[in-house]
């Protein structure tokens, strides 16, 4: 073979040779470390010299692996692209084991890639209604098995499982007493002082006292308290039940005969309702002070008339009202919590949009039967 | 056939979990090329042992050196160029469940090579097919069996062809087709990239067939009771645990009434 023009690099020669032959020698450790830049960099050269075929000698292949197998699949479609010649010289016993482990020699390489067919705009409709409608008889029948547990654990109490309520109750009450305790004086002196900077124009101030303890009472901590549990726990249960769920724990469960509604939901749920109404209680209790530390430093107010004025403005029906709110909110946010558990699918982040779904849904359920306990009320 | 020079050298290798000792004084090595399978009753360090030596843990005594870069020397630099030698099968899989197979492969591939988006995805399917997976690139961990799992986790582990691969219990809880299958690929890889391999395992099948030395861990000695050739040891051993090990027999070495 006439020689022309030589390239040599630390990972390759490249021979030319008169009859538009390009001879192509790799040379020692062909690995993951080269593989880019030698596939980048010997493209250009049989760019720029235009051949009619190439031949790749692999005799001096001190290393080979399936990267070095790519370097040479990868060629070989390129010059096929440009209808150049390929042909490889014998290559070493190594060398040509790794290539018929990597199916080198037939053409598409591996089986041919198996496309997933992207469905029609009519069928992922219809699989989204699909999707839904089987997602709500779901929601539909795990209500229903938590209202058959509840009713089991009424007539039987001994098949509530007291030392996880306990312990949830704890959790989800106990604990969270400093934050509920901080939102909610916080809240109130808010709230004190912007309706303050108004009532105070018409020599008003007193009526601070009342506006802060009809608002907390009967709204805003019901609304608060619920929001903070969605948060700090009806995510716990969704993202502890859904692992659980990942894990075939429920199945477990479920093969022993043992219902996991009556063993996972009922505990939560039973927990939160006896707690949230009392960090409730709590809530109002803060955000009272909270008012009365404005009033007393900025509004010049005792702290008898205010407290005198906060329980001429509170009746008995808006504390019931208020306790009867929250105790509607509590359900909805375990059960929202641990129905978004019991829903988990796939893997880690399956818990991750359990978590995610159990926050939100409960904070739109808790603004939505809000809304419809304002309607009643207005109509009552 | 095997160069005897070491790659994996372990000594006075100390490990616990709080006050509890589970390995004491281990100390042995690993050829380049070679099988060593790790085996021993259920509880006796063998999981922990592997952890160590990939550096998940800390040991709290003694030293691991991987093709000279001490992993257990507290250095970042020299630990980060020893993980770039191995490669790691978990026990289940730990195939990312948000990702198809081909991006759980794919994934050390972009992170490590310059190789072109194309070129990878070629790479990619080259790796599953060699592990029989082709036209499974776009599955979900979670829409395939624990067999195909535990070989795309493999693939995985292969994907920047390491030097030293670690695999535990690359045959658990498979049936035995797939078993087999899994120990061939075992020795192709050891045979054709020249790969040394670390199994920890139960497998007879795996410790006959496969391994061409085991060490074999004890739960009341806290370390290696029995190393070498595991055809030697089953008939020669003179201890009575190695050899009820190897040859499958309870406590009581006399049959049972109900055992035929």
């Amino acid at each position: 073979m006439p020689r022309g023009k030589e390239i040599a690099s630390e990972h390759f020669r490249l021979v030319t040779s008169k009859s538009g032959t390009i001879g192509i020698q790799l040379i020692g450790r062909i690995d993951r470390y080269c593989s880019g830049s030698l596939i980048r960099r010997l493209k250009s050269e049989i760019k720029k010299l235009g051949p009619r075929k190439v031949m790749f000698d692999l005799n001096r292949i001190t290393y080979f692996d399936d990267f070095g197998a790519l370097i040479l699949f990868e060629l070989r479609s390129f010059l096929t692209g440009f209808k150049i010649e390929f042909d490889l010289v014998q290559p070493p016993p190594r060398v040509s084991e790794i290539l018929t482990l990597t199916n080198f020699e037939s053409p598409k390489l591996c089986a041919p890639l198996i496309k997933k067919k992207q469905p029609n705009l009519i069928s992922r409709l219809g699989e989204g209604a699909i999707t839904t409608v089987l997602n709500i008889r779901y929601q539909i029948a795990f209500l229903g098995s938590v209202i058959l547990c509840l009713l089991e654990v009424m007539l039987n109490p001994r098949k509530l499982r007291l030392d996880d309520t306990v312990q949830l109750m704890k959790k989800t009450g106990v604990d969270a007493v400093p934050i509920i305790a901080m939102i909610s004086f916080l809240l109130g002196l808010i709230m004190a002082f912007v309706s303050s900077l108004q009532l105070k124009q018409f020599g008003a101030s007193i009526y601070v006292a009342s506006l802060v303890a009809l608002s907390m009472v009967s709204e805003l901590g019901p609304i608060m308290t619920a929001i903070v549990v969605a948060g700090r726990s009806g995510s716990a249960f969704a993202a502890e039940i859904g692992a659980m769920r990942i894990s075939d724990e429920i199945d477990a469960l479920f093969t022993m005969g043992i219902s996991p509604t009556l063993f996972l939901a009922i505990p939560r749920i039973v927990a939160s309702i006896l707690v949230i109404p009392l960090l409730t209680l709590f809530s109002d209790l803060f955000a009272i002070m909270g008012g009365l530390t404005i009033s007393v430093w900025l509004l010049d107010l005792t702290i008898s008339t205010y407290i005198a004025q906060t329980i001429k403005s509170l009746t008995l029906f808006e504390f019931m009202w208020g306790l009867m709110k929250s105790f509607v909110f509590a359900a909805l946010v375990s059960w929202i919590g641990c129905l978004r558990g019991f829903q988990v699918q796939g893997g880690a982040a399956g818990v991750g949009n359990a978590a995610t779904s159990a926050v939100v849904s409960g904070i739109f359920f808790i603004i939505l039967f809000d809304s419809i306990f304002a309607v009643i009320r207005s109509y009552w | 056939m095997l160069q005897a020079d070491t790659l994996i050298d372990i000594k006075n290798l100390q490990a616990r979990y709080g006050d509890t000792v589970v390995l004491k004084d281990i100390n042995f090595e690993v050829m380049h090329g070679e099988i060593l399978a790790i085996i021993g009753g259920s509880g006796c360090g063998k999981t922990t042992l592997l952890r160590h030596m990939v550096g998940l843990v800390e040991p709290s005594k003694g030293s691991i050196v991987i093709d000279g870069d001490e992993i257990t020397s507290g250095d970042e630099a020299t630990f980060q160029r020893a993980l770039q030698k191995i490669g790691i099968l978990f026990q289940a899989g730990a195939l990312f469940g948000s990702m198809t197979l081909a991006e759980n492969v794919a994934l050390p591939i972009l992170q490590y090579t310059d190789l072109s988006p194309e070129a990878v995805s070629t790479l990619v399917r080259m790796k599953l097919c060699s592990v029989d997976l082709e036209g499974y690139e776009d599955h979900l961990p979670s829409e395939i069996s624990g067999g195909m799992i535990k070989r795309a986790s493999l693939a995985r582990a292969l994907a920047l062809n390491p030097q030293i691969l670690f695999l535990d219990e690359p045959t658990a809880g498979l049936d035995p087709v797939t078993s087999a299958e899994i120990e061939a690929l075992i020795l192709q890889i050891n045979h054709s990239l020249r790969t040394t391999l670390v199994i920890i395992t139960h497998s007879l099948s795996i410790i006959f067939k496969v391994a061409h030395r085991v060490i074999m861990l004890d739960k009341t000695v806290k370390g290696i009771i029995a190393q070498g050739d595991p055809k030697q040891l089953k008939t020669k051993s003179s201890d009575p645990v190695v050899r009820q090990f190897f040859n499958r027999q309870t406590k009581a070495s006399e049959n049972l009434p109900w055992q035929r």
